[in-house]
């Protein structure tokens, strides 16, 4: 008898197709596809769809679409059409966000209205997308913990791309299409804002972060040891608890004298993910707006610690008087 | 899943007094027979070759992935407070590199100090007009051995007649000549005594290796194509980064400002933006590149800002990034005109210096060893108004920058 090994597994559960739950009439869209996929088994469950498209499934792609295509095809445009190009810089290229001069206007479309375009379709699709998730989950009588917690990582996109921008007075101040120059827009604003990392909504950000991935880990951990036992099947022990949830737990009494529940465990990982976004779109929100260099910020409040001077004492030169040739008059 | 019939296989629904021995053999051998109601197990192992190749795959594919680290050894050196992660990154292979290109050659024995002045031998001299004819000889000895091409040698500047202007390398030497005296003369604050000869450009090359033209703007051929602001293409300049890759007009010709970071800890007015920042923290880069070091060579990157928390050299970078400027403006752009199409750039521009134009990768030119304690006729007096190659303006007025605590400091390294 075949059994399911950690921490990979040869076993596939094979089921006939379930097309889920009868859909209410009215539904244009319906459902699509419908199959099995070994490969897909190994990683998960092996059924793979029927797929439920629905007006705001449908709206949602047409808009990204929509978005990819504004932000691809100029990149394309940008390296003059040439495929292999386009192939070698992809990832230097990007869809750049209109100049800080041009503040709030609605610019040409090659002066930034493409950004401010491509920008429109992505937030729509991604709020549709959002609407879509929130609706399945109460066509199914779920509780809506996973669109929520997609609206968290959708504060932060939104804060960084139309928010803060917004309360910046510029379109100019938001993030680039690309995934380089995101990167480099990243390490500029940190810069420009006197150091992030005295921020303390972005210390609390990357607490949540590095604490999803350290709960995902114990938790994740917990369950694989404890499913020769049936901890698996982790609804049950929530109810009925097993020898697999109470040496789940004992285990980590054992080792640290606290343990969260198999229901609870959920709870912690959901408000560490969601927390993640929510407190990071904070910190971003207050960079320009309410705190323009968080490292005097730090200095001001105590929080950033003084080391010994290791060099004289320096001082800047454009505060001495002007006699280099070349100065400005 | 909403298909889900669990079956109850055999669980051991123990209390914890029972935990102990109870559940020791693997609780329910029909642990797999989960899930579905019609449950049909496909298990199986595929072939050890199989495996093998799926391995093999795995482990190239984590070796692929390292290939844009520099190999080790790599040695920091601290040059900070400790905890403060100020450390210099030394990649010896590439020291070893440098080291080869940065040898300086052998000085030209000196020139007997009396003798008559080369302006009353010779015709049209009107840069070096207090050498004598010994001296005046050396320096032309030592611009044919560092910078005319070998195989044109004297030919490079000179015709039949020497004292001839028409050739425009000559008028071009000559304003260098006067860049060069301006350079180790009123630039102490960033060459020091150290200074500077033809030597440390032009490294044997007519046209120095490192320099730089202004990069055309792409939004004025791209129709409804969107403006790459500068950026997003991999910047030389900027180690490869997709900053902007000129970020040499707007600080090293243009007098753009460079500091971005607001002095407050609340918003008080610096309306600086990212895009900025993107400039300035290019130039940064560039500077890092130019002179084989890290941020923390200047900086305390804890605050870039900080004047109190930065090391000497920033004091002299900050020199330096003027001086550039001085050069391009009152030396190289006034030459536009003299120079030929093929020595342009594509808009036309004459080249420029940058930081890397001298340092060419070291922190210090030739590791710090002066060249110009050897050529005094290159340090001697200067006459800025004398010889204005054909219609240049004479340069800007001169003054030393008062030496400061940093400045000696930075000497004594």
């Amino acid at each position: 008898m075949a059994e399911y090994q950690n921490i990979f597994t040869r076993v596939q559960v094979d089921a006939p197709l379930y097309p889920g739950v009868p859909l209410p009439r009215g539904n244009v869209w319906g459902r699509i596809g419908g199959g099995f996929n070994h490969l897909f088994g190994r990683f998960g469950d092996a059924q793979i769809g029927p797929f439920y498209l629905g007006t705001t499934g449908l709206l949602s792609l047409i808009c990204g679409f929509i978005a990819f295509e504004i932000i691809g095809l100029n990149m394309f445009a940008s390296v003059h059409w040439n495929p292999i190009q386009f192939v070698r810089q992809l990832p230097w290229l990007a869809l750049e966000p209109p100049a800080p001069s041009n503040g709030l206007h609605i610019p040409r479309l090659q002066d930034g209205g493409w950004w401010l375009l491509a920008g429109f379709f992505l937030t729509s699709s991604v709020l549709l997308w959002w609407l879509r998730m929130y609706r399945r989950a109460r066509a199914l009588n779920m509780g809506t913990h996973v669109a929520w917690a997609f609206l968290a990582a959708i504060w932060l996109m939104l804060v960084l791309g139309i928010i803060r921008p917004v309360l910046m007075g510029s379109f100019g101040e938001a993030v680039p299409f690309g995934i380089f120059p995101h990167l480099d827009w990243t390490a500029a604003f940190s810069i420009r804002y006197g150091n992030l990392f005295y921020n303390p909504f972005h210390c609390l950000s990357i607490a949540f972060l590095y604490g999803s991935t350290l709960l995902f880990a114990m938790h994740g951990g917990t369950i694989l040891a404890v499913s020769r036992l049936g901890g698996d099947r982790e609804l049950e022990q929530i109810v009925d608890r097993g020898t697999a949830a109470e040496r789940a737990g004992l285990f980590w009494r054992w080792t640290m004298g606290f343990n969260a529940t198999f229901e609870s465990i959920h709870r912690w990982a959901w408000w560490f993910a969601v927390l993640c976004p929510l407190v990071g779109g904070i910190g971003i929100l207050l960079s320009g707006t309410v705190v323009d260099n968080w490292y005097l910020w730090a200095v001001k409040h105590h929080v950033a610690p003084m080391y010994p001077q290791v060099f004289p004492p320096q001082i800047d030169p454009a505060t001495l008087p002007a006699t280099y040739p070349g100065a400005p008059k | 899943m909403s298909d889900c019939i669990v079956q109850k296989t055999g669980r051991a629904t123990l209390g914890r007094a029972a935990l102990g021995r109870a559940a020791v053999g693997r609780a329910g051998s029909g642990r797999a027979a989960l899930g579905r109601a019609a449950l049909g197990l496909a298990a199986g192992g595929r072939p050890a070759s199989v495996r093998a190749s799926a391995c093999t795959v795995l482990i190239l594919a984590s070796l692929a992935l390292l290939c844009g680290c520099e190999r080790p050894p790599v040695d920091t050196v601290q040059d900070g407070f400790r905890g403060t992660g100020m450390d210099q990154v030394i990649n010896p292979r590439d020291d070893a590199a440098k080291a080869g290109n940065n040898i300086v050659p052998v000085a030209i024995p000196a020139a007997p100090a009396d003798g008559p002045l080369a302006s009353s031998v010779y015709q049209n001299v009107q840069v070096l007009k207090d050498l004598n004819v010994a001296q005046f000889t050396r320096v032309m000895l030592a611009i044919t051995q560092w910078v005319a091409p070998p195989d044109q040698s004297c030919n490079y500047c000179h015709g039949a007649n020497m004292a001839s202007d028409d050739r425009y390398t000559k008028v071009v030497a000559r304003r260098m000549l006067q860049m060069t005296r301006h350079l180790n003369e009123d630039w102490k604050a960033h060459v020091a005594l150290t200074g500077v000869t033809c030597y440390t450009c032009h490294r044997g090359n007519a046209v120095p290796k490192n320099v730089w033209f202004t990069s055309p703007d792409q939004s004025s051929d791209s129709g409804m194509i969107a403006n790459n602001a500068g950026k997003n293409k991999p910047s030389n300049a900027a180690g490869l980064s997709s900053l902007p890759y000129d970020p040499y007009t707007a600080y090293l010709l243009d007098d753009k400002n460079i500091r971005v970071i607001s002095d407050t800890a609340l918003p008080s007015g610096d309306r600086s933006s990212i895009k900025q920042t993107d400039r300035t923290y290019a130039l940064m880069m560039s500077m890092s590149t130019a002179l084989g070091v890290n941020c923390d060579y200047c900086h305390n990157t804890r605050s870039m800002a900080s004047w109190s928390t930065s090391t000497p050299k920033r004091a002299v970078a900050w020199y330096g990034i003027r001086m550039a400027r001085d050069l391009n403006n009152n030396y190289l752009v006034p030459l536009t005109s003299t120079f030929p199409a093929h020595r342009l750039g594509v808009l036309g521009d004459v080249a420029k210096v940058n930081c890397a134009t001298c340092h060419q990768g070291l922190f210090k030119p030739l590791y710090g060893e002066s060249m110009a304690k050897d050529y005094p006729e290159l340090t001697g007096g200067i006459h800025p108004a004398a010889a204005p190659a054909e219609g240049t303006p004479p340069a800007a007025p001169a003054g030393t920058p008062p030496p400061t605590a940093s400045l000696v400091a930075a000497q004594g390294r």
